[in-house]
């Protein structure tokens, strides 16, 4: 990980440092125009989403059955990034809407799901601030079984009728819009990379905190 | 052998309650009171908004199971019973399984009593296809009571308890509530909606497999110090 | 060591990031004079503020991040230098 963290800085630097000049340069969409330039970076991170969202299930339950210390910091720092990312698309897809539909919400199965999500990893996030010893625990529970919640949000939208669009769009984007199909899945690209660098910092943080539990111990013998 | 356990289990607490039937009655009231405060909500000039009545029975249902959860372990933990329960040499996810059934007959009698209630106070048809409203309500409770056993019994040792609850057990039981809300919505229409009711039921389930698997396969590891 | 990298990686999203937004605010269609209202709402709502600051959230966001973490990791190492001080005092302190 610590090898890597340089060049992949590097890369997600020089993906963002492109990313607003392809949106810049990409064509107007036919019936939202301008405002739906939002779209590439609101896909982009639902896509950092649902990989942190995975990371941290997968962490989560290694730390439930296993143990293992590295895995609890892979979890709590993929939690952190999950509700952050979520935040940036729950306010980008409010910011689109508003112009898209004329209001700054609506509570569709998509939107609905999409901020309970949110609320599942800050639960997460509280239970280990508050819940005392073993809170680790806790929330592993918790990120399990928000990660086996995550794939109805995305299956919400095909079955409940709603204003949000549905997921065929990406299906025929390609063929449509080639343009914005290549800008969209750069900017997921760089979403991704960017995820990892910053879940590579914020393990570092955790890795330093329970070094400094270490010495502390070892101080007391 | 895990079926004993667990029907041991239930009968348990079926046996305690049975004596003070405590939680039991001050879900049910709490359920009821519950219901006052949203008329008070969704009743203009004496009539109730239209299509509030599924809304509120699940959210009804869903505070007094909340409530019915801290309770029940609340009594576990006061009597230390939860340790001499884990200390016993049966199977975890069978325990599990015995609270399970326990709160979700609890729940059942709430609703029981719940639903005409409803039906009375905010005039809504809940009763027009009664096999599928029973569906609906059945695999609602379990999926709701599958994670909130879970969580409640996760959290026994939680300085926090009573407040984590909540905060944990809602934004993951959201779909099951969307889908019982729903569900019933498109039951009280006229005429009720069939099609989507049974596509909420088939929705349900998937929750409710999802859901009681996940809570078997950690309740164990949770469970352990 | 983590934390020059995050500073230069936030430096130079942020100035990379700025530049290029100067170049995408060009391509912005021009303001309209005064016409009378028409139609509905939506056609009212003006998207270039939107696009903006949704794209000046994310960046804000992303900085936010950055810094607590900074901020967490720096109280993390003066945690431990305070430690090994402390520790460092008790040994001198003791005979040996």
């Amino acid at each position: 990980m610590r090898k890597l963290f340089l060049p992949l800085a590097a890369v997600a630097a020089a993906m963002f440092a492109y990313a607003p000049v392809g949106i810049a340069k990409v064509p107007y969409e036919s019936t939202m125009l301008l405002v739906q330039k939002i779209f590439y970076f609101h896909f982009a991170t639902w896509m950092a989403v649902t990989a942190s969202v995975l990371v941290c299930g997968v962490a989560s339950a290694i730390y439930l059955f296993k143990g293992t210390a590295a895995a609890d910091h892979y979890a709590v720092a993929s939690a952190e990034l999950t509700t952050v990312f979520c935040t940036f698309g729950l306010v980008s897809g409010s910011l689109w809407g508003r112009k898209a539909w004329g209001v700054w919400w609506q509570w569709d199965a998509r939107l609905t799901m999409a901020f309970m999500l949110e609320m599942v990893f800050l639960g997460y996030l509280l239970v280990r601030k508050y819940g005392g010893p073993g809170a680790e625990k806790l929330a592993a529970a918790m990120g399990i079984f928000g990660a086996a919640t995550a794939p109805f949000i995305y299956k919400s939208v095909d079955w409940w009728r709603t204003v949000h669009p549905q997921t065929t769009v990406m299906k025929t984007l390609g063929d449509k819009f080639p343009a914005a199909w290549n800008l969209v899945w750069f900017c997921s690209a760089a979403f991704l990379v960017l995820f990892v660098v910053l879940l590579a910092a914020r393990v570092q943080l955790e890795q330093l905190r329970a070094e400094l539990d270490r010495a502390y111990l070892a101080a007391e013998e | 052998m895990f079926l004993k356990v667990a029907i041991l289990v239930l009968k348990k607490d079926l046996a305690i309650e049975a004596r003070s039937r405590e939680i039991l009655y001050t879900t049910l009231f709490f359920a009821i009171s519950c219901l006052l405060i949203f008329s008070v909500a969704f009743v203009k000039e004496g009539v109730p908004a239209e299509d509030a009545a599924s809304g509120i029975l699940w959210i009804a249902l869903t505070f007094s199971g909340t409530l019915a959860l801290g309770r029940t372990f609340e009594r576990e933990r006061y009597g230390e019973t939860l340790r001499a329960l884990l200390m016993a040499p049966a199977s975890r996810p069978a325990i599990y399984v015995g609270k399970l059934l326990g709160m979700v007959l609890l729940m059942l009698a709430t609703e029981a009593v719940l639903l005409p209630l409803v039906s009375f106070l905010f005039r809504a048809p809940l009763f027009a296809r009664p096999l599928l409203l029973a569906a609906l309500l059945v695999l609602g409770t379990v999926g709701f009571a599958s994670v909130g056993t879970l969580f409640a019994a996760m959290l026994v040792r939680t300085r926090t308890r009573d407040v984590l609850l909540p905060i944990l057990l809602y934004p993951i039981t959201v779909p099951v509530i969307i889908a019982g809300v729903r569900g019933t919505s498109a039951l009280v229409q006229a005429p009720p909606d069939e099609a989507v009711a049974t596509l909420w039921i088939g929705l349900l389930t998937g929750f409710d497999v999802v859901f009681v698997t996940l809570a078997l396969w950690t309740f164990e590891p949770l469970m352990t110090e | 060591m983590v934390r020059r990298i995050e500073v230069t990686v936030a430096a130079v999203m942020t100035a990379v990031f700025t530049s290029a937004a100067t170049i995408a605010a060009q391509a912005q269609p021009a303001q309209e004079g005064f016409v009378p209202a028409t139609g509905p709402i939506s056609e009212q709502i003006p998207a270039a503020p939107l696009v903006v600051a949704a794209y000046a959230f994310f960046l804000l966001l992303m900085v936010f991040y950055l810094w607590t973490i900074w901020r967490r990791i720096g109280k993390v190492e003066a945690d431990m230098r305070a430690l090994e001080r402390r520790q460092g005092a008790s040994a001198g302190g003791q005979s040996r």
